[in-house]
């Protein structure tokens, strides 16, 4: 593998604390390294440039069964983007729902080099790795569901708390999962039957204990196993008018087992996710409002806690989740076609496809609360930018997105085309925040990188991976607060994306196709207490689930460039 | 002699699933997708035992089946062949724009054909 | 002796994987669990191998060596204009993964049995979308269970007892907390094991969907039957429907297979959906071959439609009944095909047999078939689940690995390592030309 030496570009590192500076970054045996041999490197001018870590995205449904059902539902959302091979692609097509192929490459190509997969249940995780294994160019993790997961109901109902975390490190390791994710806690479970909770003290019906029981339960687990990232939380009443309260139930119920940091603040224990679908005031669908000044509000006052976007940008688009219930409510709503999709013993999902319309006053209701979020929440460390793909709009249009945090103008060019009532009963008119290209670089990579415990992604400095992205953006003639279209455009097609030291993208096109690596998390917990928990699994498996339990488990010879990340657990 | 008017159907059932497990070239296979199944009334009326052979003709092919008597077909008019080669002799190359032939409700005539040969396999193939 | 446990069966859409395996002398003997088609696939797998690979010669097959097998097949694909690749239900996922690498490569099409059971099934989907599940939830929920042209008893012998009606789990015990209704125009072993059997008039699914559609919203039906039923016992069934606490219905080829094909399962997942807005109901396929389900999903995910993947133009390309096997062929526009572990010939009308055959023919496949009787070329292979392991989909869509559990004879190899040498070899032609 040749070195590399990007010249004279302009660097953003808010890990190492580079700020806009012209230095150069070299790169050998898949590292950032402190000098290479120019003579004998790889030279990349970088000169009125800048220069990235490569993007690090928190939440984007890109693979398993649920994306798969997707790509399925709708033959139609394919047409807009048909990708022929290649010499070094293969084939592809989609937009809200592409194919793996070319979800890879795209990533790539707008300098991405690592997508974590937010929600599959445990019993499809092998479906999960072998889309994986189909998904080049980037490193990839899954979060399995646990949110209405019978064995931790059932451990939560029995107060087994050692027993919860062994189990759940059980589960990790055995189908391969990085973090823990509940959706709608409890509300899937209900929805089995028809129903859904309404609230954190509504008791799920078989299993006597509530959502707050489970938020509560896992996130506690989760501090204990020292797992990588928090617990990655789509609360109740998600899509609903006034949600927000429930969500910040949801985070305050959880800010009790935070542990503090070097630093003396607490570490966030609480990712929640796609926050605008859980941020939402009034009390009906007449009068729905952004709830984002609430939820600001307490996220600035407390650490504990990380949020992702889930920006709307009006679009033809696919929702999917988890969340059965909301999914029935969406198709009830909209008369669109409708997946629904329920797993034995752990989860559900749907998916509906969508058309965001701006002049629709609920959509727009939509895209002013994300950006409302992102704008009010004033540690860019605690947000990470994303449009909860494919359910706020596709990941093609981060860039976008990007420039509506960046540039105040952007925004109220767009307003003038946006739902009028939407924009007088909202506060984002009144915002004059613009995001700097470290606030951008923090919510797209050095915080995403952070909060998911990627000690190596994120940053430029000696060590790293090198994961780099070099973009045509000239600060010397663009100010980003003003031609936000330039950088929008820059942003859309990396110049180069390197990928553990080899030139990936150049030009805004994949030069090199790699397989990118497939995380997953080992916490070690004692072995006593992992053997009596594992006979307890093995007893219940027969009743639960329709397979044995030895197929249950993902082997690592499954899985391409398999990459466990070992804890220690204090259980 | 005249025939009788049906609908076929084909299909799956337990001894076909099993028999092409057993392989396609065996007599288990063979005997198990080479048979007409059919309501007792319309055997009556064809003048045969269960177990003689029948000829079955639809509007794109003709082919002899051994004659069984079914007890899931309740009502007269409709016969049940096996899925296979047997079987297919009878369907049509449409799909009507879906990519699936009509495998059943097919039209036909039975006609009794006690003195004909169900053909083997070999010879149905030498046949295309 | 070698005892393999937790195997999972190679045969049909079910893949209980609940099999005990035993072996001696890289010989099955003993396969407990199995249903019967399960059990003679493991004792008789091995039967009827294909002695060596084969290349047809002035109309004889005769025996070459596999490099030559290897070596004509690719040069017919490259040759070809509009090659078809088609089968591949009773292969691991990883051996379709080639095989739609090399369709792209040789710009053809590839289908699979899905085409044949339950593509209407598949377009339903498209059309509608599905309320459906896993079928563990059927087991642990269903109050009322519906198999509609779905003989499950015959074509998925261990359905009822480890996914179905007979199942046992978390909230019904058995049969008893369970309600068995067949709809169907005959009068099925899945029929008589049922609570109730509805027998319908042949080829008028769709028209009894509609009505009952129309029941389930209590509205009066202006007839006194529909489709051989009378209205009395179709109001009936709609309570039995609106009143349970879970509903299933699972659907066979008995409404995929007859005239409305798709129009049929668009009626039923609107039914389903309906249905929601009163109870729980959920519906699914109950698809045949082992791993026909795990086709679909490696090629939805890999090129965004589920089989009928036409590469010509170099992107995917989909519209069934233009890009399905049976019209291409028809319409008398692909030039070659390759079938691997399929037997198109027993199981397609006469006249596109004629024309399969008219052009060049190559089957990979373990054993004798129709097939592979009257292919130019022939590849023996060996058995996914029995001599190679890989990943396979249940026709709920989980996915199971397969297992190795005898070594493969000395002559054969795995449908991916054999896709794989034809796909090396096509790319070194391409070069060369």
């Amino acid at each position: 593998m040749q070195d590399i030496l990007i010249k004279n570009g302009t660097v953003f590192d808010p890990i190492n604390n580079i700020d806009g500076e012209i230095i150069d970054i070299a790169i050998s045996k898949g590292k950032i390294v402190d000098k290479v041999d120019e003579s004998n490197a790889e030279v990349i001018d970088a000169s009125n440039k800048i220069v990235l870590p490569g993007g690090v995205d928190i939440h984007s449904h890109i693979a398993g069964p649920k994306v798969n059902m997707g790509r399925l539902l709708r033959p139609e959302d394919h047409y807009r983007n048909l990708k022929p091979k290649t010499s070094v692609k293969r084939a592809g097509v989609g937009t809200s729902c592409p194919s793996t192929f070319t979800t890879g490459y795209e990533y790539s190509e707008m300098g991405y080099t690592t997508v974590f997969e937010p929600a599959n249940p445990p019993l499809k995780m092998l479906h999960v790795i072998d889309e994986f294994n189909d998904t080049p160019m980037i490193d990839k993790a899954c979060y399995p569901l646990f949110g209405s997961n019978w064995h931790v109901m059932e451990y939560l109902h029995d107060n087994k708390e050692d027993e919860l975390a062994a189990y759940i490190a059980w589960t990790l390791r055995s189908v391969k999962g990085y973090a823990c994710k509940l959706v709608n806690p409890g509300g899937v479970e209900q929805w089995k039957w028809g129903g859904d909770v309404e609230g954190l003290d509504v008791a799920v019906g078989n299993f006597g204990v509530t959502p707050r029981e489970i938020v509560k339960g896992m996130c506690k687990a989760v501090q204990r196993l020292n797992l990588p990232h928090s617990i990655h939380i789509h609360a109740n009443n998600l899509g609903m008018p006034g949600n927000y309260e429930t969500s910040i139930e949801t985070l305050d119920s959880m800010r009790e087992y935070a542990k503090e940091n070097t630093n003396g603040k607490p570490n966030p224990i609480a990712h929640l996710t796609h926050v605008q679908f859980n941020t939402y005031g009034g009390t009906n669908w007449m009068n729905i409002t952004s709830g984002a000044e609430h939820l600001a509000k307490y996220i600035n006052n407390n650490d504990h806690v990380s949020i992702d976007l889930g920006q709307v940008v009006f679009s033809d688009t696919t929702t999917m989740t988890a969340d059965g219930p909301f999914e029935h409510k969406l198709q009830t709503l909209t008369g669109n076609r409708w997946v629904n999709a329920d797993i034995e013993a752990e989860t559900g999902c749907g998916i509906v496809p969508i058309k965001y319309k701006k002049s629709n006053y609920i959509h727009a209701i939509m895209w002013v609360t994300g950006l409302e979020a992102a704008l009010m929440i004033d540690d860019p460390w605690k947000v990470c930018m994303t449009t909860d793909h494919p359910n706020g709009g596709y990941f093609t249009t981060y860039p976008r997105v990007v420039t509506w945090l960046m540039s105040q103008k952007a925004r109220e060019k767009y307003m003038e085309k946006v739902n009028k009532r939407a924009k007088s009963r909202t506060a984002l008119e009144s915002l004059d925040r613009e995001y700097s290209f470290s606030d951008v670089v923090i919510s797209t990579r050095a915080g995403t990188a952070r909060l998911l415990g990627l000690n190596d992604k994120g940053h430029l400095g000696v060590g790293a991976d090198a994961d780099v992205a070099v973009y045509n953006i000239d600060l010397n003639k663009i100010d980003p607060a003003i031609q936000y279209w330039k950088v929008r455009k820059a942003l859309r097609r990396a110049d180069y994306t390197i990928k553990d030291g080899e030139i990936v993208v150049k030009d805004g096109e994949v030069v090199k196709s790699v397989p990118g690596r497939s995380y997953w998390v080992d916490s070690k917990v004692s072995t006593d207490l992992a053997k009596s928990v594992e006979s307890e699994i093995k007893e219940k498996f027969k009743d639960y689930y329709t397979i044995q339990m030895s197929n249950y488990i993902v082997a690592e010879k499954n899985i391409i460039n398999s990459s466990p990340i070992t804890v220690q657990a204090e259980v | 002699m005249t025939g009788i008017k049906v609908k076929v159907l084909s299909g799956r059932t337990l001894r076909q699933g099993v028999g092409k497990e057993a392989g396609k070239n065996s007599e288990r296979y063979r005997t198990s997708v080479s048979i007409c199944e059919m309501n007792s009334e319309d055997i009556t009326s064809l003048s045969i035992k269960a177990g003689e052979n029948v000829k079955v003709t639809s509007a794109h092919g003709s082919v002899v089946l051994k004659s069984v008597s079914s007890n899931q077909l309740t009502k007269p008019g409709m016969i049940f062949i096996p899925y296979g080669l047997y079987a297919n002799q009878l369907f049509n190359e449409t799909t009507g724009g879906s990519g699936m032939p009509t495998f059943k409700g097919e039209p036909a005539v039975v006609e009794s054909a006690i003195e004909e040969p169900v053909k083997t396999l070999e010879e149905l193939i030498t046949e295309i | 002796m070698e005892i393999f446990q937790d195997v999972v069966c190679p045969v049909c859409g079910c893949l209980c994987d609940d099999i005990e395996v035993s072996v001696e002398n890289n010989k099955i003997v003993k396969a407990r669990n199995a249903c019967a088609m399960g059990t003679t696939k493991f004792l008789n797998y091995n039967n009827d191998r294909i002695p060596s690979p084969m290349i047809k010669n002035n109309g004889v097959q005769k025996p070459v060596s596999l490099e030559e097998c290897i070596e004509k097949t690719a040069e017919i694909l490259v040759k070809a204009k509009y090659p078809l690749i088609y089968g591949l239900s009773l292969s691991s996922v990883e051996s379709v993964k080639v095989a739609i690498e090399l369709t792209e490569e040789v710009g053809g099409v590839l289908d699979n049995q899905t085409s044949v059971c339950h593509g209407p099934g598949v377009q339903g989907i498209h059309d509608i979308g599905e309320s459906t599940g896993s079928l563990g939830e059927i087991r642990h929920r269903a109050d009322l269970i519906i198999a509609w042209g779905a003989n499950l008893q015959e074509a998925h012998p261990r359905h009822m007892e480890r996914y179905s009606y007979t199942s046992k789990g978390r909230y019904r015990n058995g049969k008893e907390d369970r309600n068995l209704i067949v709809i169907d125009v005959r009068e099925t072993l899945t029929a008589k094991a049922a609570d109730k059997f509805i027998q319908i008039e042949q080829g008028k699914d769709f028209e009894f969907i509609n009505a009952l559609r129309t029941a389930l919203r209590l509205e009066q039906i202006q007839k006194d039957k529909v489709a051989g039923v009378p209205v009395e016992e179709i109001e009936k069934l709609a309570e039995v429907l609106r009143s349970c606490e879970f509903g299933v219905i699972f659907f066979g080829q008995g409404v995929t297979q007859v005239n409305g094909k798709g129009r049929n399962i668009d009626g039923l997942f609107s039914l389903t959906r309906d249905l929601n807005s009163w109870t729980k109901f959920l519906i699914m396929p109950a698809r045949g071959h082992f791993n026909v389900a795990g086709v679909n999903q490696v090629a939805t995910w890999q090129t965004g439609f589920p089989y009928a993947i036409d590469l010509s133009r170099g992107y995917p390309w989909y519209n069934p009944g233009e890009t399905t096997i049976i019209d291409i062929i028809r319409r008398g526009e692909s030039d070659a095909t390759l079938v691997v572990g399929s037997d198109p010939i027993a199981h397609f009308p006469p006249a596109i047999s004629k024309r399969l055959i008219n052009t060049p023919l190559i089957s990979i496949d373990p054993a004798h078939s129709m097939t592979t009787m009257v292919s130019d070329v022939v590849i023996p292979s060996s058995f996914a689940g029995i001599e190679y392991e890989g990943l396979a989909y249940r026709m709920d869509g989980l996915c199971l690995p397969l297992k190795k559990l005898v070594k493969e004879p000395d002559n054969t190899m795995s449908d991916e390592k054999v896709l794989k040498m034809i796909l090396a070899k096509v790319r070194e032609l391409k070069k060369v030309n």
